[in-house]
């Protein structure tokens, strides 16, 4: 699961080869420091761009910045930086953004490695005149091309804020720091919409899931377990589900989060009730469910059999709509609004050859959290979904070694991402600071060159 | 005034019921099989981890941890205590090694729900974990004494003159076995004299092990082991276990003990295999569990332990059972249909069917326990869950393996029976019988 190509090319006398041949060189990635959460929370001070003085949007942002102790400046300093915050919430024609892009762009030789740029605009579907709805959707491409054009694991985002959703609501601000952090390492060329302006700011940045009880399905290995670690790092008590045949696993990963393991069959009947039984009993109330767990049957369409299509409907889509259902109706279960996390996949977004079952079973993850959201609201809780990557874990090792150094490179990182990156996403959806994201779809794919 | 309350004015401690609040085991490896390179260290701490995990019990400190080992290492002389501290437990938690052969975490349950009763603790576990592939091989007598002064010498020519000493017929290991030491017979050629004294048919012995290797199949798929085995070492069942025995593939097989006789009936399929294993059980207080909200599955009632002068030939060696049950019962004032399972350990398929013969028997009740025979056990009753012979056998696990899976039936058959707390309780008997005459009985209630 180690990425050789990135380690040779970023250590001794095969970097400085790498250097003179001209390979690209993926840069390591700053991820957070277990033993240090978010310190610090970006690699340098932060340069806030707006439209000037009277930029409401840009003071607002500025404020909350320096809130979390960042040196913040408005005119680049003559220094490295860690981010760039552009604000084009007041944008109403493509062309009032030179200005300000073109000084994003003065400052783009300043950044650090694994720096951040953040734009911060509104949603051109609510925009009535074109000449506004052009202006805001720029934003979409202006930002996606420049995420292209960023090295050294340096990252570009946006958050998009519907009307009445000001920049010092719970959520843009939640959105604003895992996107400036290191949380959101491999997250790359996207756009957070933040729809409403419900959600707090965590009594504790550095341990948001503090008091909450999460189950994680699939929790014994691979990204489930980094769910559970990270969870648990975030302050939840997890309940940790998987077949009984990871039962080992699933003990270990439990033990070290001090969580509890159920050794359960998502696809069977009483799943959903065996899982609130023991939420109920042991913790008195269950506030989070990661759907995690999943399976591959790839098979070409014209190879497939019923029993391939079957199993990957059965337990990557099936068991969570039943589970889904159980939750919704379950009284007195998540005092602070029940959060859902489905795990989608760039297979479900851009196809895959040969996973035409996993490729709608991921789709279908899509459809439902959009479907659930509104339903899931009227509850106070939010349905989101998490689309990973490349990401290196025992699943994707199993690929043949030239497809999988192609799939590594194939994004704006040129790496594959860690399940820590898409844990880290689905954490952050979790936590009360995003109580106003809902039915989004996240990536977590280092920018991969399919899809959006 | 009969029905008047003693009152001298002292509050009475009526010992509370422990509770079996749940169970965890490794699944049960074939000698040389899937543990052939792991301890009994190395499982017991599986186990118990997995009940750690099951429980949410990390960094928990619990009453009392007791377990042991029947065939044990010399350097495994706190194997309890070096369990529990690589088991994610509170490293404060105490713990203490029993053996008393097959019935060994029978025993430590009791010891256990014992402390629990008295108010002594509040929680504990009780387990036990045994190896044959890993078994302790003894030096002679002569090699042993020389490697002993060899560690005092003082002097290399001290050292020299010791080892000259030794010849080499000392460096030949002593086998392990497992024999009687008082009469030399393995428990094998003890069971088939008791077998043709009490008549048991080949055909009867096969059946009890069929029935054992599909219930436990059974047990399996129904998803009953889910919250009672937590996998280890890639074996996610019971290594011995044969979903797909019959009668005919049992019948091909040759007999393996008793064979001087002409109707030797023992073979290896209705004889448990040596095995591997670990298992544990959590028990507590009534308020302990609901003060984490953990399920109370069943409670302890009682137990019996007792022996048989097996040395002199005057009873089986594995008869103990026949004894301590009645004594049990008579304690109780139960009878063997007042219990919806009950559990006899399968050392071998006849001792199952002598121990209920004996209890049926009412010459044997009336002259050996002066009481009126118990009668016949129910047999859609017995180890409906399969026991040893389709599980294995690792000697100290066994009684602990068979109290979690106990608990866990009576509590779903509490439940199917729509039955709360205050409702007739749901009762299984259990009956393990040990090396040197001995046997442990218990009754656990839901």
């Amino acid at each position: 699961m180690t990425d050789t190509y990135l380690n040779l090319v970023n250590s001794g006398l095969t970097k400085e080869m790498a250097k003179k041949l001209g390979l690209p060189r993926p840069a390591e990635l700053r991820r957070t420091d277990p033993g240090a959460v978010d310190q610090p929370l970006i690699p340098g001070p932060v340069l806030v761009l707006g439209s000037g003085r009277a930029d409401t949007a840009a003071d607002s942002v500025a404020n909350t910045l320096l809130s979390w102790d960042l040196d913040v400046h408005r005119t680049l300093p003559n220094r490295t930086i860690g981010a760039i915050v552009v604000t084009l919430t007041d944008i109403t024609h493509p062309e009032q953004v030179s200005e300000r892009v073109l000084e994003v762009g003065a400052a783009l030789r300043s950044l650090a490695p694994s720096a951040r740029v953040i734009t911060i605009s509104r949603p051109a579907a609510e925009a009535a005149d074109p000449a506004v709805a052009a202006a805001r959707h720029g934003v979409d491409g202006f930002g996606r091309s420049l995420a292209k054009e960023l090295r050294a694991g340096a990252t570009g985002n946006g958050i998009v804020l519907s009307e009445g959703v000001t920049p010092d609501s719970p959520s843009a601000t939640g959105a604003l720091r895992f996107l400036l952090s290191a949380r959101s390492a491999f997250v790359s060329g996207q756009f957070v919409n933040v729809t409403t302006p419900d959600g707090e700011a965590p009594g504790d940045w550095t341990r948001p899931l503090a008091g909450r009880v999460a189950v994680v399905t699939g929790a014994a290995r691979g990204i489930g377990a980094s769910i559970a670690r990270t969870l648990h790092r975030d302050g939840a008590q997890v309940i940790g589900v998987d077949v009984p045949a990871a039962g080992e696993q699933l003990a270990q990963v439990m033990n070290e989060v001090h969580g509890t393991a159920l050794q359960l069959d998502i696809t069977g009947a009483d799943a959903a009730q065996r899982v609130i039984d023991l939420a109920r009993s042991r913790h008195g109330r269950l506030d989070a469910v990661v759907h995690n767990a999943g399976i591959l049957r790839d098979k070409l369409l014209a190879n497939m059999t019923a029993e391939k299509w079957d199993a990957v409907m059965a337990v990557n889509i099936a068991a969570q709509l039943r589970i889904n259902d159980a939750l919704l109706s379950a009284e007195e279960l998540a005092p602070e609004g029940l959060r859902l996390v489905s795990l989608a996949s760039t297979s479900g977004i851009a196809g895959n050859r040969g996973q035409t079952n996993y490729g709608y079973s991921k789709a279908a993850v899509i459809g439902m959290t959009r479907a659930l959201a509104p339903r899931i609201a009227e509850q106070g809780g939010t349905a989101n979904a998490v689309a990973p990557g490349f990401i290196e874990t025992e699943m994707t090792a199993k690929i043949p070694p030239v497809p999988r150094q192609i799939a590594r490179r194939a994004n704006s990182l040129q790496q594959g991402g860690q399940p820590v990156d898409v844990a880290e996403a689905i954490a952050f959806l979790l936590s009360p600071q995003a109580g106003g994201i809902n039915g989004e779809v996240l990536r977590v794919c280092g920018q991969n060159l399919v899809g959006q | 005034m009969a029905s008047t309350p003693p009152s001298n004015g002292t509050a009475s401690t009526s010992p509370q019921r422990a509770a079996v609040i749940g169970a965890n085991r490794i699944p049960f490896g074939k000698a040389g099989g899937a543990y052939a390179s792991a301890s009994n260290l190395d499982m017991l701490t599986a186990a118990l981890s997995g009940l750690v995990a099951r429980f949410g019990l990390q960094g928990e400190r619990v009453g009392d941890v007791s377990a042991g080992a029947v065939l044990k290492h010399s350097r495994d002389f706190n194997l309890t205590r070096e369990a529990l501290l690589g088991s994610g437990l509170d490293p404060h938690t105490p713990g203490f090694d029993v053996q008393r052969a097959c019935g060994t975490s029978v025993e430590t349950v009791t010891a256990i729900a014992n402390k629990i009763a008295l108010g002594q603790i509040e929680s504990g576990i009780a387990g036990g974990v045994d190896s044959t592939s890993d078994a302790p091989i003894v030096v002679s007598d002569r090699l042993r004494k020389t490697l002993l002064r060899l560690s005092r010498a003082k002097t290399a020519g001290q050292r020299l003159s010791l080892l000259s000493t030794l010849r080499p017929a000392d460096l030949a290991p002593v086998a392990p076995n497992v024999n009687e030491p008082r009469t030399g017979l393995s428990m094998g050629e003890h069971q088939a004299i008791t077998t043709r004294q009490w008549g048991i048919t080949r055909e009867a012995q096969d059946e009890v092990a069929l029935n054992s290797h599909h219930n436990l199949a059974r047990a399996y798929d129904d998803g009953l082991f889910d919250t009672l085995v937590t996998p280890y070492r890639g074996l996610v069942r019971d290594e011995a276990l044969r979903a797909d025995t019959s009668l005919e593939k049992l019948a091909k097989l040759k007999p393996v003990f008793g064979k001087d006789a002409p109707d030797a009936s023992i073979t290896a399929g209705n004889a448990t295999p040596l095995s591997d294993g670990a298992a544990t059980v959590l028990l507590g207080t009534d308020e302990w569990a609901a003060q984490r909200g953990l399920p109370v599955l069943a409670h302890v009632v009682d137990a019996e332990s007792a022996a048989v002068d097996f040395a002199r030939g005057e009873e089986g060696l594995l008869m103990a059972g026949a004894y301590a049950v009645p004594r049990l019962l008579a304690r109780q004032g139960l009878r063997l249909d007042d219990f919806a399972f009950v559990e006899i350990h399968e050392a071998f398929a006849s001792t199952v069917l002598t121990t209920m013969a004996a209890w049926a028997d009412e010459d044997f009740c009336t002259r050996k326990l002066g009481m009126p025979a118990l009668g016949e056990v129910d047999r859609s009753r017995l180890n409906v869950a399969g026991s040893s012979l389709a599980a294995g056998h690792p000697f100290a696990a066994t009684g602990a393996r068979i109290v979690g899976t106990l608990a866990t039936l009576l509590h779903e058959r509490k439940k199917a029976d729509g039955g709360d707390a205050s409702s007739a309780p749901v009762r299984g008997l259990i009956s393990v019988c040990a090396a040197g005459g001995q046997a442990v009985a218990m009754i656990l209630e839901a």
